[in-house]
């Protein structure tokens, strides 16, 4: 029996009285890749941050590749994980932010390098190579010794893609990773992403561009006020959707 | 209607009459300063010549520059630590740093020398032990505190609290997502501190931080209450033997003014070195400064 990559059991989670998420359940398996959308504040950003941790869960659990993230269970008891194990379970984990948050201080490849040596122990040469590799797929190894800032949005989220690839994640998550670019350079953030998909790295994505979910997600969940209203096959969902809430978002979007 | 043909190409300068006016008026005032300079005996500048670089002041200028590196150290190592403090999540450090940075800032720090000078009347004895318990080790407190110490702990506690705040405002200027995307990554919090959000927080950090370097070297002139023969107690001692009060004053500022010009060029080296990839343009050359010519700045490549 295989353990899905992603198993989310009731998760809870409030901010100080706002109950953010209300118990939500889903399983991403190996390979696949979720849309998650929802209206503004419905929770899609609290719930991606609490698969890697960022935010502490009140309730549930989350597992991630068969282990428990940010709690240990043993002998019917719970207890938080210490910080340095939160870290390590993290090291698994890729996350792509709307705000690309790249480290303005190092250029491109070392942004890149910055994890995989500092973190893992990698031999330097070793990353630079894989990172101009990681580059090349993004296409952007021409850029590999400029800084950051001297890039376009879309370049920029790019190199936050092949950055958090090179922890060789077994999960990636993406926050509307194209929310901040220009309408232009969404396209190519949405090509790097769909070739990922292809090379079969599971992925939960959040995102308002239904072109994409149409045509790379596995599945996608409508998530609206801290609960999961409804998941499924991107056609189901999409074009034949069930739920009232459902009907009004897209109605919405599309 | 039709627009006229105009080209701008060529166009008359506009005219600035008042820059003239204000130039000139400095001008003649810069001219009377060299001429009461150079003209009023008092000045004694044979006196000056003299002691400029007698060996004596060069021992006091030696004090000064320990005084301000050993000061500036403890200062910045005590700022580091006070601001993570001031920033932590634990209540009681956070009170522990707010009320330090409080007293040392609320009160002179001429009167904090002195405090630590006499500090014999307060503590006779100094040790270490449990409090209301057993003492482990103890030594008399007028052996321990020299003046140098008392003159290192006055200045260097003082500063603590100053770089604590400049440390501080550097930190909070750092995005939280940078810590975010560290934390992403499997960064330990040491490592996120060390490697991302401090180089980044240098560049608030640097400016003041020469300014508060340039401070503490004319600080340190106030140890002469304690009878540290640092730059200013060194002249002090000679003219007042000689009365030659004047010349030995400016033989003091000149040094002054010359450490302090050396200081300037180093921060503008470090300063360019922290300011790596915070903005679009090409980083400018240190010398450009020396040109007056205005460069027109590189576009970068997209
Ligand atoms: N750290 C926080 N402290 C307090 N409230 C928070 C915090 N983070 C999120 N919230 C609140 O939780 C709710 C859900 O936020 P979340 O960012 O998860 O929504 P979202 O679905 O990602 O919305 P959007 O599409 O606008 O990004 C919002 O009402 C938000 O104000
Ligand atoms: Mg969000």
């Amino acid at each position: 029996m295989t353990v899905p990559m992603v198993r989310a059991r009731g998760v809870r989670k409030h901010f100080g009285h706002l109950e953010v998420l209300k118990g939500i359940d889903l399983e991403v398996w190996q390979g696949e890749v979720v849309v998650v959308l929802g209206p503004s504040g419905s929770g899609k950003s609290t719930f991606l941050r609490c698969v890697n941790h960022l935010e502490t869960i009140d309730g549930g659990s989350i597992h991630v590749d068969g282990e428990l993230i940010g709690f240990e269970a043993s002998g019917g008891r719970v207890r938080h994980l210490r910080r340095r194990q939160v870290t390590r379970q993290r090291r698994e984990i890729g996350m792509v932010f709307q705000q690309f948050n790249l480290f303005p201080h190092y250029t491109v490849v070392q942004n890149v390098i910055e994890a995989p040596v500092g973190v893992r122990g990698e031999p330097r040469d070793q990353a630079k190579e894989r990172a101009h590799a990681l580059l090349r797929r993004v296409g952007l190894e021409e850029k590999a010794h400029v800084y950051p800032r001297q890039l376009s949005g879309g370049q920029q989220q790019r190199v936050a893609i092949a950055r958090a690839l090179a922890m060789r994640p077994k999960l990636m998550l993406f926050d509307e990773p194209t929310s901040a670019l220009d309408p232009e350079l969404v396209g190519e953030v949405l090509a790097v992403m769909k070739g990922l998909a292809e090379d079969g790295l599971t992925m939960i994505v959040v995102t308002h561009e239904i072109g994409f979910a149409r045509e790379v997600a596995d599945r996608v969940v409508f998530m609206d006020d801290g609960v999961v209203v409804e998941s499924g096959v991107p056609s189901d969902v999409l074009d034949r959707p069930q739920s009232p809430r459902t009907k009004a978002f897209l109605g919405r979007v599309l | 209607m039709s627009l006229p043909d105009v080209d701008v190409a060529g166009a008359a300068r506009t005219r600035h009459p008042l820059r003239w006016v204000a130039s000139i008026v400095l001008l003649v005032l810069g001219a009377q300063l060299v001429s009461l300079l150079v003209t009023n005996p008092n000045f004694q500048w044979d006196v000056v010549g003299r002691y400029v670089n007698a060996q004596i002041i060069g021992q006091g200028i030696f004090t000064t520059l320990l005084l301000t590196v050993i000061a500036m150290a403890v200062g910045v190592v005590l700022g580091v630590l006070l601001a993570i403090g001031r920033l932590s999540e634990n209540p009681v450090a956070r009170a522990a740093c707010g009320l330090y940075v409080w007293f040392f800032r609320g009160t002179p720090v001429l009167v904090q020398l002195v405090l630590w000078y006499n500090l014999s009347y307060l503590l006779p004895e100094i040790s270490f032990g449990v409090p209301f318990g057993p003492e482990f080790v103890s030594a008399d407190t007028n052996v321990l505190i020299t003046p140098l110490l008392a003159a290192i702990l006055g200045l260097g506690l003082n500063e603590g609290a100053y770089m604590a705040e400049i440390i501080r405002g550097g930190l909070m200027s750092v995005d939280h997502g940078q810590t975010e995307a560290a934390s992403a990554l499997g960064m330990s919090g040491a490592r996120t501190f060390r490697r991302i959000v401090l180089p980044q927080a240098m560049r608030f950090i640097i400016p003041p931080t020469g300014s508060q370097v340039i401070s503490m070297l004319k600080a340190t002139s106030l140890v002469s209450v304690i009878a540290l023969a640092d730059l200013l107690y060194t002249v002090q001692s000679i003219y007042n033997r000689t009365f030659q009060t004047i010349p030995l004053l400016i033989v003091a500022c000149l040094w002054y003014l010359m450490i302090t010009s050396i200081l300037y060029v180093g921060q503008s080296f470090i300063e360019r070195h922290y300011a790596r990839g915070a903005t679009r343009n090409a980083p400018q050359s240190f010398w450009s400064f020396l040109t007056f010519r205005r460069r027109p700045t590189p576009e970068v490549p997209s």
